[in-house]
């Protein structure tokens, strides 16, 4: 992964004094609360229900095992001794004290870690594939260049102010992992004609309050390009974004307001101003980057192991696990392995700072000491050899990360909701979890399949519900809290939006309704039809229908 | 005092703010039960009336509205002339009003750019173009709520002067033009990325000497 130079290494060291300061001026009354917000805010600290919360950058995922020590030792030092993998590829902290973050933050910046830009109206942290470098559908590993990327977006003075936040994916697999289509700018890696890395750039999707797929304005931009162009597609939006509406500010509004075509032909006008500039990015600059995301030092292996067969043979639970978390390796003998932090009983995307030691133990012993967080909230030994996936699952299994269920139903993607967040309208993590406990049976699970369930507390939609093939939304109703239901949402290249499958529900009625998603579905499909296929093929109204059917008298 | 920050240094201001009188009507436009803070790019700035009641002193260098200056040209040539009257712009106007107001940009001694509420970002994107697009050389500074941690970026979008808001200190406001000494990316003041400012350093040179042994931290 990358290793900071000295430049990197001054920018975090300034930025923490820089903060440290600011901090202090605003304990001192020097700074009003709206004068303090944004600067806190583009470090990453909300004030929220209980205490401050603290976002912690995870640039595109990565990690090492020495970076998620230092993890787990914030929260015994400064929180209740866990922490949160957020949707945004990134660390929580729920419970730090105000005065503690300069603190925080120092010692993020020891082992290269920072906030920086993790919230507010700024290009936030630039997400991508968790499986990046590691795909066997991979056409181009994002890695290096959503690293020239970060950089390029760290304090750049011109889009510091934007009308609201800006937040870009970079995707290089067949199978678009990194939500393109949901982003303020969806960038897509591809290989041209003649060989070379081409991008295809997408424009104005996003969840929240107005869910939109984004546009696609260019089909073949050379890589070189790529901060050019975007600094065209910037100028537009921070001239002409409206800022008179926090609701209506998005780029995906002015996007959709001008028309996809016609904002592309403003961004073209603009980059033939910028297009060649000294921001264009060179092939010495490319492979410097490139040169810290070179394969790891693979062992030549074959692309079977008889102990792992006759693990899988012998151990039914073993076999569940390796069914669902374990996923295909571009190197012959190894595999990528999902960590569920979707346990019942436990928030989704939690985890205690035993496990992040274990976790940070298994990536040293098992995985080249490297990890990856997902947007589904879990985490990733990328790297582990096929005779290693027992022993990593038993050792898994002690720390309580092993639960057999990525893609499946109780593989929640969940918000910290109104048990933590000040924006909520409703509670999240305790809908998860009774859904957890409704759907506890594993062949139960299994039998049902492939499926995405997403939930947020608001329609701020951090945990994605449009996209969810079933989507939970948290609203708000007379001050009571109230839980509308989509289905039909789809992430990737197919990407769809949900659709409302009716009235709300109150929170009790909730697993019961997915219950009666789940009965459509079993009813309905044919042999090997995942719930989405089921939802595009015979649409919303079964699904309706029997959820809101009158019970018999 | 003077608040004035020019080329790093409190220096006295010999331009007089010229602005607006109040409308007639103030309307306070609410959206979701908020008041309205900003204004959409583009909306007009001024009345009729604003314009023709705007008092401009009749002595001395005065830093005068766009819609002002638009509506008034004629009547100011003499002193725009002598290099008394600079313009100053609003976050939500248009730039093109005033560089097509006059044949050559650097006829204007200065330009100045509103910054309504200091998190309205739109003024960092003007600054830049007046100075890439429109090759303004003369002083362009920053008017409004003008506050020291957003002055390194100012700087770094061509501005080479900042007025700051009263109540601040221009002093302790100083410090902030330096919170970074090596920015990553181009802009006005530096157009070249730190990659082709500086020869950086590839994985095997950064690997060697940095193995940090499993369970302790770098003692630094």
């Amino acid at each position: 992964m990358y290793i900071y130079d000295d430049i990197d290494q001054r920018i975090v060291d300034e930025r923490v004094a820089q903060y440290r300061d600011q901090t202090r001026r605003y304990l001192a009354g020097e700074l009003s609360d709206d004068e303090f917000r944004p600067l806190r805010l583009q470090n990453g600290l909300y004030i929220q229900r209980h205490a401050p919360m603290m976002r912690i950058a995870v640039p595109y995922g990565l990690m090492n095992a020495r970076q998620m020590r230092k993890l787990a030792d914030i929260t015994r030092r400064y929180d209740k001794g866990y922490g949160h993998f957020s949707t945004r590829q990134n660390f929580q902290l729920n419970w730090p004290k105000l005065e503690d973050t300069p603190d925080i933050l120092a010692e993020l910046a020891t082992v290269q870690m920072h906030a920086i830009q993790t919230s507010g109206s700024c290009i936030r942290a630039i997400t991508a594939d968790q499986f990046a470098g590691v795909a066997p559908d991979e056409i181009v590993d994002p890695r290096p260049f959503i690293e020239v990327m970060r950089q390029w977006s760290s304090f750049h003075p011109e889009f510091a102010g934007l009308p609201r936040k800006f937040k870009i994916a970079v995707n290089g697999a067949k199978n678009d992992r990194a939500l393109v289509l949901t982003h303020d700018i969806g960038l897509e890696l591809y290989k041209d004609g003649d060989g070379k890395m081409a991008v295809r750039v997408f424009v104005g999707g996003g969840l929240g309050r107005t869910p939109i797929l984004g546009s696609k304005i260019r089909e073949h931009l050379e890589w070189q390009h790529a901060l050019t162009y975007c600094e065209a597609i910037l100028r537009v939006y921070n001239l002409h974004g409206r800022r008179d509406n926090a609701f209506k500010a998005r780029i995906k509004i002015l996007v959709k307001a001008l028309g996809a075509e016609e904002f592309g032909r403003q961004v073209e006008a603009e980059w033939v101003h910028l297009k060649d500039g000294p921001s264009t990015i060179t092939q010495v600059e490319y492979d410097r980057v490139a040169s810290f995301f070179v394969p790891n030092r693979y062992t030549a292996l074959p692309d079977h192991d008889a102990s792992f067969d006759a693990a899988i043979a012998s151990n039914p639970a073993f076999a569940a696990w390796a069914k669902r978390n374990v996923h295909g390796h571009k190197v012959p003998g190894y595999r990528a392995v999902t960590l569920s932090l979707k346990k019942t009983g436990v928030p989704p995307g939690d985890v205690t700072h035993n496990q992040m030691d274990a976790i940070a133990d298994l990536a040293d012993r098992y995985s080249f000491g490297e990890l990856r967080v997902s947007h589904e909230q879990n985490l990733i030994l990328a790297d582990v050899k096929l005779g290693d996936l027992f022993a990593v699952w038993e050792k898994a299994r002690e720390q309580a990360l092993a639960t057999p269920n990525i893609g499946l139903l109780t593989d929640i993607i969940c918000c910290p909701g109104g048990d933590f967040c000040s924006l909520a309208n409703a509670k999240s993590i305790p809908i998860a979890q009774a859904i957890q406990e409704k759907f506890d049976d594993l062949d139960y699970l299994h039998d049902i399949g492939d499926i995405e369930l997403n939930i947020s507390g608001c329609m701020n939609s951090c945990g994605h519900q449009h996209v969810g093939h079933i989507g939970v939304l948290g609203v708000d109703k007379d001050g009571s809290e109230w839980y509308q239901i989509t289905i039909g949402g789809k992430q990737g290249s197919d990407a769809s939006l949900g659709t409302v499958i009716g009235p709300s529900f109150a929170s009790t009625e909730v697993p019961g309704v997915i219950q009666k998603l789940i009965e459509t579905y079993i009813a309905n499909r044919t042999d090997e039809e995942r719930f989405i296929d089921t939802v595009r093929r015979i649409g919303v109204a079964p699904f309706k229908a029997h959820v809101y059917a009158k019970e018999a008298a | 005092m003077s608040n004035l920050i020019k080329n790093n240094a409190i220096v006295a201001d010999e331009w007089t703010l010229v602005k607006l009188p109040a409308p007639a009507e103030e309307t306070v436009r609410k959206q979701a039960g908020k008041v309205v803070i900003f204004k959409v790019t583009g909306e007009p700035a001024a009345t009729p009336e604003q314009i023709e009641g705007t008092v401009i002193p009749e002595n001395g260098k005065a830093i005068i509205p766009l819609t002002v200056w638009l509506a008034r040209k004629e009547q100011l040539s003499a002193r725009f002339a002598k290099g008394e009257i600079g313009v100053w712009v609003d976050s939500f106007e248009l730039l093109e009003d005033l560089t097509d107001s006059v044949d050559d940009i650097n006829r204007l001694p200065l330009i100045a750019i509103n910054f309504p509420r200091f998190v309205d970002g739109r003024g960092f994107s003007m600054a830049a173009l007046l100075r890439t697009r429109y090759g303004y050389k003369n002083e362009l500074r920053s008017i409004g709520d003008v506050l020291r941690d957003q002055l390194y970026f100012m700087k770094r979008c061509g501005f080479d002067a900042y007025s700051i808001r009263a109540d601040k200190s221009a002093e302790d406001a100083l410090a902030s033009l330096r919170d970074f000494s090596e920015p990553y990316q181009g802009a006005v003041d530096n157009p070249l990325p730190v990659w082709r400012r500086h020869a950086r350093t590839s994985h095997h040179a950064a690997s060697a000497g940095r193995v940090f042994s499993r369970h302790e931290d770098e003692v630094d």
